[in-house]
């Protein structure tokens, strides 16, 4: 072949794949969530430890109940849930098996009752309903607040924001962090000269429904962008800008890599990720930051609930100190069971997950139900009937 | 098909089946054998087939509702503005989508195609004859990466590689008037540029592996006899090996396009979802068809959501179909030059 006495020239200058892998090892120490900062020092609202709620008000256990339960919906709630059924088992010695496959297909699989139950963070409306096999019993499980994420290196304490502002963000009608709107909640603030990266789920979502909701609720500016609050609120949004993440991670990903980015995500993501996160206003025009405590507050004040529990808590109470951005998530139940062992298993389930399953919500960042509503959502388990009797005495 | 090979077939022909023509009993091992081969063979038509008529079964319901070209004329995708009466507009354009496939793909293309077939050059003629096979197999390892690897890669390790180069374009031939349009800022990491930069590299060592074999096919006393007339290494590539590897690069190529227009998982990772419609830089967030199914298909909960998804990954089916045959084309052309 007559090719060996000048390989080695030839060898450096053409050896294309090398340099290629060489970025991928120089660059591999610096991916993303490193540039996140920790909000700064908890508000006054949020110190302290969270006392667990402690509820004794559930149900009387039903003896027969058979000894797995399956169980599909939101990833909104999957951290939560894969934690009490793991508590669940070892107490109880029953298996649940969550399928976190998105709201939408939670309650698809609900109207096709290949699920013992389902969970979705947005209710079944009638046209749902109509849908399925019969009749829903339809709970509340947790609170859960939705927090404005941002990365801006040099802002480690929370920013102020109002509806009206993050909605024309997410509008795109604001586009630099420098603006006068931003400028002008933060007044003590050196809000730097930098593009807004804008961040959503690109994926269909509970988060997005909550998030949607607070915004249509708010920003007139948002609703009139969207065209319309039919279209300005939903698990699917037709975004005017910015990057989708694919999932809760992908957001806080697409949030942690860009100086200058927002989004929006789940409180225990962000917590993970520390991602730094605004201090929304609420009805009571107070700044609050997110957590567990303001969180709860979110429900208080709130009598007049529908007796089928489907209400929308986003951004309703006029409580002070209450965090506008909390949404609740649904399980789905059909009402009349069939199978004994089965109906026994789901009231015993879901009656942990309302007395015990609570005090263990916030050490995940979740929020426990309001005593109010909590005694609620316990009577919606009374409505569960096997042959026309209730399965809980 | 070269004189050669057609001889070839038509000698076959004259003389068919010759252990019949001898008058033996034909064994029981190849009538089974030939079952077999012709159950399996048409195992295969009858998936691709049956998957067709899904894909057309299950978009029928949007494609009746929106009228049959409508999603292939509009690059607006709105899920949430869909309603089950209304019927025009279409809410579910997807010109956008096949731009973005179509882009991307491309980008991969050109980044890769020299690229691999320098690396399979170097493994075939240039480097030390020592390195050759750790090279060799280095380049196979690359090809059996999962593709979601590469997205995580793309988008915790290339993303910050790139961003001084591309803030670099975009502030500079970015700002331009007009030309500057598609290179315009600013960057936010994810765009379509960095999915077909990955997508560049997830194709790389399927087109330098196919290349390889293609230049060892290289008859080695044309080689010799361009290196005894004086011809140096690189003269003796250009005249010895790429006018008859012309045809296998090709082919090559379409292999790795093939790969790059379906890719779903890497390219959802790192192309920005975008869908609502055409963003006019390369540095700016996109989608893709496969990128759209996988994001929105388990919440599809809109009307005729699901089913224009299906419309979706029908015509994506029909673009690859396309670009397979385009690739016959080339490579038979090829072939001829």
């Amino acid at each position: 072949m007559g090719d060996r006495s000048t390989g080695r020239s030839w060898f450096s200058v053409m050896l294309p794949a090398i340099p290629v892998l060489a970025v991928g090892l120089s660059a591999c120490g610096s991916g993303a969530g490193s540039s996140g900062v920790p909000s700064a020092t908890p508000s006054p609202l949020c110190a302290g430890v969270n006392t667990p709620p402690g509820h004794t008000n559930g149900v009387a256990s039903v003896s027969g109940g058979a000894s797995s339960l399956s169980g599909a919906g939101g990833t909104f709630v999957a951290p939560m849930m894969s934690i009490w059924s793991a508590a669940y088992n070892t107490s109880d010695h029953v298996q649940v098996a969550y399928q976190s496959v998105g709201s939408g297909a939670g309650i698809a699989q609900v109207q096709a009752a290949t699920v013992d139950f389902g969970e979705s963070d947005a209710f079944m409306t009638d046209s749902d309903i109509a849908k399925a096999k019969g009749p829903v019993v339809q709970t509340p499980l947790v609170q859960a607040p939705v927090v404005v994420a941002y990365n801006l290196p040099e802002i480690t304490s929370g920013l102020h924001f109002d509806g009206e502002t993050v909605g024309k963000i997410f509008a795109g009608q604001i586009t630099t962090w420098n603006d006068p709107a931003i400028k002008k909640l933060n007044p003590n603030v050196n809000v730097p000269n930098l593009p807004i990266a804008v961040v959503h789920r690109s994926d269909g979502s509970g988060t997005t429904f909550i998030f949607s909701d607070f915004l249509t609720k708010e920003s007139p500016t948002w609703v009139s962008a969207l065209g319309g609050k039919d279209k300005s609120v939903g698990k699917t949004i037709a975004w005017p800008v910015g990057i989708g993440g694919k999932g809760n991670e992908g957001v806080s990903a697409a949030v942690g890599q860009n100086s200058g980015g927002i989004g929006y995500l789940e409180l225990s993501y962000a917590v993970a990720q520390n991602l730094t996160y605004a201090d929304v206003k609420n009805k009571a025009g107070s700044f609050i930051q997110p957590c567990v405590k303001t969180a709860a507050n979110a429900t208080a004040g709130i009598t007049d609930y529908p007796p089928d529990l489907r209400i929308d808590v986003v951004d309703v109470s006029t409580d002070a100190d209450a965090y506008p951005i909390t949404g609740l998530t649904w399980a789905l139940v059909y009402q009349k069971q069939t199978d004994a062992a089965k109906a026994a298993a789901l009231v015993n389930f879901f009656n942990y997950v309302l007395t015990k399953g609570q005090d263990v919500a916030a050490t995940a960042d979740y929020t426990p139900l309001g005593a109010d509503l909590q005694k609620l959502c316990v009577g919606q388990l009374r409505k569960i009937t096997l042959n026309g009797t209730p399965v809980a005495a | 098909m070269s004189p050669a090979s057609a001889g070839g077939i038509a000698a076959i022909e004259r003389h068919p089946l010759p252990i019949a023509l001898r008058g033996e009993r034909r064994r029981l091992g190849d009538s089974v054998f030939g079952a077999a081969v012709a159950l399996t063979g048409g195992v295969v038509l009858l998936v691709l087939a049956a998957m067709v008529v899904f894909l057309v079964l299950q978009g029928l319901p949007a494609m009746r509702h929106y009228g049959f070209f409508s999603s292939i004329t509009s690059q607006r995708w709105a899920p949430s503005e869909a309603s089950a009466t209304l019927s025009t507009p279409n809410p579910y354009g997807i010109v956008q989508f096949i731009y973005g496939t179509v882009l991307t793909s491309l980008i991969g293309m050109v980044i890769a195609v020299p690229l691999a077939v320098g690396a399979a050059l170097v493994i075939t003629d240039v480097a030390p004859r020592r390195l050759r096979r750790p090279l060799s197999s280095l380049v196979d390892l690359l090809a059996a990466v999962p593709s979601v690897v590469y997205g995580f890669w793309g988008l915790f390790a290339l993303i910050p590689a790139i961003r001084p180069v591309v803030d670099f374009i975009t502030s500079t031939l970015g700002t331009v008037p007009v030309i500057g349009v598609p290179f315009g800022g600013p960057f936010f990491g994810v765009s379509y540029f960095t999915a077909g930069l990955v997508l560049a590299i997830m194709i790389l060592p399927i087109i330098a592996a196919v290349c390889r074999e293609v230049f060892r096919s290289t008859p080695r006393n044309e080689k010799e006899a361009a290196v005894a007339l004086g011809a140096t290494r690189w003269e003796m590539i250009r005249i010895a090996v790429l006018p008859r590897a012309r045809s296998g690069i090709v082919g090559a190529s379409l292999i790795g396009l093939g790969r790059a227009v379906g890719e779903t998982i890497a390219v959802t990772m790192v192309i920005g979802n975008a869908v609502l419609h055409i963003n006019p830089s390369i540095f700016d967030q996109g989608a893709t068809m496969s990128s759209v199914i996988a994001n929105e298909f388990t919440e599809a909960t809109e009307p005729f959501h699901l089913e224009s998804l299906f419309v979706v990954g029908f015509w994506l089916l029909i673009v690859a179909l396309v670009v397979n045959m385009l690739a016959r084309v080339v490579v038979r052309r090829g072939v001829s030059l």
